[in-house]
């Protein structure tokens, strides 16, 4: 028989055996009522808890199997795996009945499962961080077995051309050894982070100053949304508008002023990715700034401050570590980016200050190492790990401050809404 | 010492002045938002619309034998170049389905040329200018006009832009979102009610919590590095398929729908809980039956907007090989697949202009479903916002 | 309003007022006020100030004049309107924009609600203390150099130094924080804020200080210096308190108006008001029948 067909039948039958035991203990815990007999849960509840003695373990059973299966390539016949499990679910459905008695507790054996399920579920997303710390730190020390880490870090020249001909052992084919310095890709990351920033931080900042401190309720409605829109608008669209519209649009501008312009430059997609960011500053700052305490306000303008001088001087220097908490996520979520650098800046590593020039970032070389023909094992497709190891680093670190920060700031406000 | 009210006002003007000028550049910063935003949907739609068209020209089809081994020879000489290459290849076939076109000459509306298109639509063409003379020609006989370009939403993808259609993408785009919500949904939900109602206030849960707040903030190419390593080179799933698409999302989503859920679990006020307590149920009773339902509404909000940003996802897709060249419609977890935005982005790379138009038609499309969702989940929330 | 009528207003009381200053005073025929302070110059005239947050009315009619270098405590059961008539003084009211005043606020013979009024002058000359003590989240030096320097009082670093020993001094604070002046202000304890609080409004040079229950977030002994500090600021400023306090009011106002309801009741010295009130209101409020 098909496995799908197997596994059809193996779920039918266990919902099957799933009805038997609800049905079956709850009519003994009615029965059992009815004589007069004090219980200490609900027939309803008895049932439930057969049904869960009978699935529960079957299904324990047949995820061990396939998992022993998928890790240790145990060749574990899928029909009798089924077979097994099925008889499992029996034993269980039996003791589950047997287990129907006035004295035992079939609520609190329930909400015991339940809250262990819970708990489970919980288990998902440290597996997750996990998964995401193994995968990239044990292939990154694939990488490093093969690449001097010091030339990683410090090397200027980017250049894995030659790689997968040493993995196909036919290095002194290629006209050059592979070099990986990935000095270009972190100054082409941080330039177009930094040219990002310098259109995010002030709009996003001066937008959130209007919107708290100076905007009518009605004009906070619309641009509230407004602004979220932005945010919601999919990277892969940015890249799209970067490269097909504001790129040759600084093209042109820089030839009005004698300035050549690649159209790979760096400054549309730092452009185009600080008015991505501009929502993620404006909206945690707006948050911030409304919650620094109206007193606080009304203090200064008590001593005959200006409004200006009030927002000035004492709400944006309360609201600070909030606004550079807010900086400091941005700043993570723009070195992260992908598909904007991959579609509007360069391949080609290049080491310049000038943002007219074709650069290229650490997220678009770990997409071009990913997306070629290559063999997983090469070191070009390991170098992308090795670049998302010092990724992950780097943001986590700058989340974590940012939380650190946020928090010194709620703590300080006693506010509870952040 | 003491100044009069005039005294003090005088001086006071330039401090005002600062004011209004503070309140002039931060309106102004709002403003250069608003105008981007007018700007960036003008130009989608100036650059998407024509995408929804697409230039159809009467000719006579002459299903001769020839024909059927060499279909350039349906149409006369100088409409060949007019005609889409990707109309003439399925002569033959249509041919053996119809037996009753045998060697007959018809006068049919047949799909053009991108170039043709192009040509109509006022853009630059490549066409020869002998051609360009021929389907003004044409226009004036009112034998070649531009028609609703049903195929773009009905057809795969193609390399004749003509040709090309979004409809494989949203299919893909639809398992992978199906695959997400199978999987993110019950386990945020789970996770968020253990974290707000079960989990005791230890520093354990204290570093489960700091751990999904970073998992919102990671880089979403880090899931697809993590999804490739895990899932398909140690698991085996499929590459490019739906299923590791979508567990790959689901991943990514999972922290945006724990936080959501617990927002919403905690804007349900304690005194739901204390009356259920009162009345003598457990706490899974409570939970369950009181603050999960009023704590819906939120819940649902959430998860639209998870899975509207998973939508719009591309790196992570990339990763994990979602950009292949689907010209079928296929629905299966299993097999090769593509989604909406990797689909514009493989489009964004072609190097005929014509795809420009494509690409901005598919990006029109992605957001049109994107504002849908967020729309509703604005409303959602509105409407069962509640004021405890 | 028109400067006319206000002026007018302020000569001659109209006649509503009769009802009320009878009532204050039911044996003689005499507005109270005039009674009460002969020898005293005026600082803040009061006339027939209606306050609505929208559709209800917040204060009715009140009508008082303010004298220089007293203090002044506003009383009476809470939300009865004594905090929110003490916001018009320096228009802090504005920031609430539900709110519609009517009536006549004079100082320095001019209307503080007149459209042509400089808010910020106003406060310039008005200067307040809130009831939760709010220093900036500055150090204890900005948190008082801060205002003077933005109101051009002084800018010399030399002059700076003075204005904030002699703020802090008259504030009974300079010994306490003198080797400390740039650690922040919120690392003081509740009086010592409160206490910056008040040396960051003389700082600015006021002529009238509003202090809105400067007391109530403190404990007996920051209470006890703090009312002995207004009893010294009294020489140089006049000081309007609200207070829920009675017996602070008893020991440190030679005025106490009592609100009730939004309506000033009576206004009397303050030995008088507390050893024979004139209405049953008051009474029955300073016996502690309600409150």
């Amino acid at each position: 028989m098909h496995t799908d067909q197997l596994l059809a039948l193996f779920c039918a039958m266990l919902v099957l055996l799933g009805l038997i035991a609800f049905f079956t203990a709850r009519a003994k815990a009615t029965k059992v009522r009815t004589s007069g007999t004090h219980m200490t849960a609900q027939p309803d509840q008895y049932g439930w808890f057969g049904v869960l003695s009978t699935a529960a373990p079957a299904l324990v059973v047949s995820l061990l199997g396939a998992i022993i299966m998928l890790l240790m390539g145990a060749e574990i016949p899928v029909a009798m795996l089924l077979v097994v499990s099925i008889a499992v679910a029996c034993l269980g459905l039996v003791c589950g009945l047997i287990m129907v008695k006035p004295e035992f507790h079939a609520r609190r054996a329930i909400e015991t499962f339940v809250r262990w399920m819970l708990a489970g579920a919980t288990l998902i997303s440290i597996l997750t961080t996990l998964g995401i710390l193994v995968s990239i730190v044990g292939e990154a020390l694939r990488f490093f077995q093969m690449q001097n880490f010091w030339d990683f870090i410090t090397g200027t020249v980017w250049n894995p051309g030659a790689s997968f001909l040493e993995a196909a052992g036919r290095a002194e084919e290629g006209a050059s050894a592979a070099q990986f310095g990935s000095v270009p890709l972190f100054a082409g990351t941080f330039m177009i982070t930094a040219i990002a920033m310098l259109v995010a931080i002030p709009i996003g900042l001066l937008s959130a100053i209007y919107m708290s401190e100076f905007a009518t309720p009605r004009i906070r409605g619309i641009a509230k949304p407004m602004l979220e829109v932005l945010a919601g608008i999919p990277t892969v669209v940015y890249g799209f508008f970067a490269a097909i519209t504001i790129a040759p649009l600084i093209v042109a501008a820089a030839q009005v002023f004698g300035l050549k312009a690649d159209f790979n430059n760096a400054l549309a997609p730092g452009i185009v990715m600080g008015i991505m960011i501009i929502p993620f500053i404006s909206s945690l700052s707006d948050d911030v700034i409304n919650s620094v305490p109206d007193s606080m306000r009304q203090g200064a303008l008590a001593l005959g401050l200006t409004h200006g001088e009030t927002i000035r001087d004492v709400v944006v220097p309360a609201a600070l570590p909030g606004i550079i908490s807010a900086s400091l996520l941005a700043v993570s979520r723009a070195l992260g980016e992908t598909m904007i650098v991959v579609m509007a800046a360069g391949m080609l590593p290049n080491l310049t200050a000038n943002p007219l020039e074709n650069m290229t970032t650490v997220t678009v070389r770990i997409v071009a190492a990913l997306t070629g023909d290559q063999e997983f094992a090469s070191a070009e497709t390991l170098s992308a790990f090795a670049l998302g190891l010092v990724l992950f680093v780097v943001t986590l670190t700058l989340n974590l401050v940012s939380v650190i920060m946020i928090r010194r700031f709620r703590e300080k406000y006693r506010i509870n809404n952040l | 010492m003491t100044h009069s009210f005039d005294d003090i006002s005088a001086q006071l003007r330039r401090r005002h002045r600062k004011t209004r000028w503070l309140k002039g550049l931060s309106m102004g910063a709002l403003g250069l938002a608003a105008l981007f935003l007018v700007f960036f949907f003008t130009d989608m739609l100036i650059k998407g619309l024509p995408a929804f068209s697409q230039a159809q020209i009467n000719v006579e089809v002459d299903y001769s034998e020839q024909a059927s081994q060499l279909p350039m020879a349906a149409v006369s000489e100088d409409m060949r170049p007019l005609v889409s290459r990707g109309y003439l290849r399925l002569v033959p076939s249509r041919m053996r389905d119809n037996p009753e076109l045998q060697g007959t000459t018809r006068s049919e509306w047949v799909l053009a040329d991108s170039q043709v298109d192009q040509y109509l639509k006022g853009h630059h063409s490549k066409l020869s200018e002998r051609d360009q003379a021929l389907v003004d020609q044409l226009q004036a006989q009112g034998r070649a006009e531009l028609r609703f370009n049903a195929r773009f939403f009905t057809s795969g993808d193609s390399k004749m832009p003509e040709l090309a259609g979004i409809a494989s993408a949203a299919v893909g785009t639809m398992l992978t979102l199906l695959v997400t919500l199978a999987v993110a949904f019950p386990i945020g939900v789970m996770t968020a009610v253990y974290l707000e109602e079960f989990a005791p206030d230890n520093r354990v849960t204290q570093l489960i919590e700091i751990n999904i707040n970073n998992l919102a903030a990671i880089p979403s190419i880090l899931y697809g590095l993590l999804g490739l390593a895990i899932f398909i080179n140690f698991f085996g799933v499929p590459r490019s398929s739906p299923l590791v698409g979508g567990l790959t999302l689901a991943l990514m989503t999972l922290p945006v729908i724990i936080i959501s859920t617990r927002t919403a679990l905690r804007s349900v006020p304690d005194s739901i809980r204390h009356a259920g307590f009162g009345v003598g149920c457990s706490r899974w009773q409570v939970v369950r039956d009181h603050v999960l339902p009023l704590a819906m509404p939120g819940i649902m909000t959430g998860a639209i907007i998870g899975l509207a940003q998973a939508m719009g996802e591309t790196a992570p897709l990339i990763i994990v090989g979602m950009v292949a060249f689907i010209p079928d419609i296929s629905a299966s977890f299993t097999e090769a697949s593509t989604v909406m935005p990797a689909q514009i982005f493989t489009w964004s790379g072609e190097p005929e202009r014509a795809f420009i138009e494509i690409t901005s038609g598919g990006i029109l499309v992605l957001l049109a479903i994107l504002i849908t969702m967020n729309t509703t989940a604005v409303v959602l929330r509105k409407r069962f916002e509640r004021r405890w | 309003m028109n400067m006319n009528m206000s002026l007018n207003m302020s000569l001659n009381i109209p006649a509503s007022h009769e009802s009320l200053s009878s009532m204050n005073r039911p044996s003689s025929g005499e507005p109270v006020s005039r009674n009460l302070s002969d020898n005293h110059s005026l600082g803040v005239r009061v006339r027939d100030l209606d306050l609505w947050y929208g559709e209800s009315q917040a204060l009715k009619s009140i009508s008082l004049d303010i004298y220089q270098n007293k203090i002044t405590a506003l009383i009476g059961p809470s939300g009865c309107g004594k905090s929110t008539f003490l916001r018009c003084l320096n228009r802090m009211n504005d920031l609430i924009p539900s709110v519609r005043i009517k009536g006549l606020v004079e100082m320095d013979g001019r209307d503080v609600n007149d459209s042509k009024m400089d808010e910020v002058a106003l406060r310039r000359r008005v200067g307040m203390v809130f009831q939760k003590p709010n220093p900036f989240p500055k150090s204890i030096f900005e948190n008082v150099a801060y205002a003077p320097r933005m109101h051009d009082i002084v800018s010399r670093k030399a002059d700076v130094e003075a204005l904030v020993e002699s703020a802090l001094r008259d504030a009974g604070l300079w010994e306490e924080v003198k080797d400390k002046l740039h650690q922040p202000g919120t690392s003081l304890s509740g009086g010592q804020q409160q206490r910056l609080c008040i040396a960051r409004a003389i700082a600015v040079q006021p002529e009238v200080i509003l202090m809105d229950e400067p007391t109530s977030a403190l404990d007996p002994i920051s209470t006890a210096t703090i009312e002995d500090l207004m009893d010294r600021l009294k020489r140089r400023y006049s000081i309007i308190t609200v207070t829920h306090n009675m017996q602070q009011a008893a020991r440190i106002a030679d005025y106490t108006a009592f609100f009730h309801l939004g309506e000033m009741v009576e206004y009397n010295d303050t030995k008088a008001m507390f050893s024979t009130p004139h209405t049953k209101k008051a009474e029955d409020y300073i016996t502690g029948r309600y409150g």
